[in-house]
């Protein structure tokens, strides 16, 4: 019974650790003050100001579509390679899966030099392109990791009996293989999706002049001062996030993809 | 199956890409550590670490890191411990206390922590309430070994969850029906069976700690410099990318160190983040 209970106050000690900044920055989107350390009475105008401001929501606008396009990019090239690599004999596997791990292991600003470094050796401009390769490179190994221990436990079988049952090989894939392994390939898309919004070392390499994701408009700000309509963005965010969450979790699950 | 060979060309994109963008760039760093801006060889990027003002950033890095690294240890354990006896049903928790925060952009979050532990800030206000003394942590060493755990702590807990979580009950039961009491279940039992998450752990959250330059530099108050804003500043305002990459160099090493020590003990890779 205590054990329960201090259980119960250890986590809760966590939560308040993990969610304390987080607070702090729905509190400080609705400070009249421009200043973090004063409260100045509630306002709701950086929320108003917030999609009149155009660097903003260029910002915005580049981090979704850089997520969007790296994880999806990713997940496809990953899922393909989740194949390859099940089909080769240990050896392979072994340096194909330790090659998977270089980017997770792996500093990122050694990451982020490294890949600054080619694109000036390969003469590519610095801009959306190089932030999108970027951030594909270090989702790729995500997505791996999430859809391998589905692809292990993979019965072979199937896949042939649907071969044999006359389907062609990517119909058999996509109707047989597929549904098998997608609660990992979902959560290798959603995990990836995620690491692209919230990076900020490997773009800070790898981006250009002229283009910036909410990262690094946040950093380049950090001198002058953040202005509270990033607080109110995300804010928003964060609370969207949050909804959706709980709104999945509600929605009765058909198939437990634990 | 598919024919064995048309599989293996399925991963064709991921071989190419990985070479292009992972292991080629790893050896530009190598490449341009290693010689000057006129392309001849030098090992001078690599001994620069010995320039005092390195090797101070270096010494200051690892030793804040091997702090944070601790203290994330300390916390993390008992945590992973509760989440594994709740079960995977509750992996729901995890997700709350540590993928949920993630939407709140992490340069925000630790930029938060400096108004929370501002010298009249949220915390020593609710300090001094309770009539303890005030914390004067603001950008000092202190601050950045809070902004390290706060921000590192996830990539120790997941890792001890993954293996606590693998053990068989059956096995702690037996411990106990033999006469072991609960200290020594744990030390005997628990603690030796959870070494390859401990591992990981330690690898996962000391290589972002010893290469951080963003927590210095937003909670040290740009007073406090670690090998990694050194090393960024090499590559953002002196363009100077031959000595950034040697010192890299440098990092490299440490972080093949424990690499090496982490797939020692952890061989299954089942102390894995995912």
């Amino acid at each position: 019974m205590i054990n329960k209970i201090s259980r119960r106050i250890y986590l809760a000690l966590i939560a308040i650790f993990m969610y304390a900044p987080i607070i702090t920055l729905i509190v400080l989107s609705f400070n009249k003050s421009k200043s973090r350390a004063k409260w100045g009475g509630f306002t709701l105008k950086w929320y108003a100001g917030l999609f009149e401001n155009e660097t903003i929501m260029a910002a915005l606008r580049n981090t979704l579509l850089i997520a969007t396009l790296s994880a999806v990019i990713a997940t496809v090239i990953g899922t393909a390679a989740c194949i390859a690599i099940n089909a080769m004999k240990k050896k392979g596997r072994t340096i194909w899966m330790g090659v998977t791990n270089i980017p997770m292991l792996n500093a990122e600003i050694v990451t982020g030099i490294s890949l600054m470094l080619i694109f000036i050796v390969l003469g590519i401009k610095f801009g959306f392109m190089t932030i999108l390769i970027a951030h594909i490179t270090f989702n790729i190994p995500y997505v791996i990791l999430s859809v391998m221990p589905r692809m292990k436990t993979l019965n072979p079988s199937t896949f042939e009996a649907a071969l044999d049952l006359g389907a062609s090989h990517s119909y058999a894939f996509f109707k047989v293989v597929l549904p098998d392994i997608f609660p990992g390939v979902v959560s290798g898309f959603l995990m990836a999706f995620t690491m692209s919004i919230d990076d900020f070392v490997i773009t800070h390499f790898t981006k250009g002049a002229g283009v910036d994701t909410l990262s690094t408009k946040i950093y380049s700000e950090v001198r002058k001062g953040i202005k509270p309509e990033m607080y109110a963005l995300s804010a928003i965010i964060f609370v969207t996030i949050l909804i959706l969450l709980i709104l999945v979790n509600k929605t009765p699950k058909k198939d437990v993809a634990k | 199956m598919l024919k064995n060979s048309k599989r293996l060309m399925l991963g064709l994109p991921y071989y190419f890409w990985s070479i292009a963008f992972v292991i080629i760039p790893l050896f530009m760093v190598v490449y341009y550590g290693v010689t000057n801006r006129a392309g001849s060889l030098t090992i001078d990027n690599i001994t620069a670490i010995a320039v005092p003002e390195h090797f101070k950033a270096l010494l200051l890095a690892v030793r804040l890191s091997v702090i944070s690294t601790i203290i994330c240890f300390l916390l993390a354990y008992p945590l992973a411990m509760i989440l594994a006896k709740y079960g995977k049903g509750k992996s729901s928790v995890l997700v709350m206390l540590f993928i949920l925060p993630m939407w709140m952009n992490f340069l925000l979050r630790t930029m938060a922590w400096q108004t929370l532990l501002e010298n009249n800030g949220v915390i020593n206000s609710a300090l001094s309430f309770i009539g303890l003394p005030k914390l004067n942590i603001i950008n000092t060493p202190g601050a950045i070994i809070f902004g390290m755990v706060y921000n590192f702590l996830p990539f120790m807990v997941l890792p001890l969850y993954n293996s606590l979580s693998k053990i068989d009950p059956n096995v702690i039961n037996a411990a106990r029906d033999l006469g072991a009491n609960s200290v020594q279940t744990f030390i005997k039992v628990t603690l030796p069976l959870s070494v390859p998450g401990i591992m990981s752990g330690i690898t996962m959250v000391f290589v972002p700690a010893l290469t951080t330059f963003v927590i210095s530099d937003l909670l040290g108050g740009a007073k406090v410099l670690l090998i990694g804003n050194v090393i960024d500043q090499e590559f953002s305002q002196t363009n100077n990318w031959h000595l950034g990459s040697g010192l890299s160099l440098i990092l490299m090493f440490f972080i093949i160190i424990s690499m090496i020590i982490s797939a020692i003990f952890d061989k299954d890779g089942e102390g894995s983040v995912i």
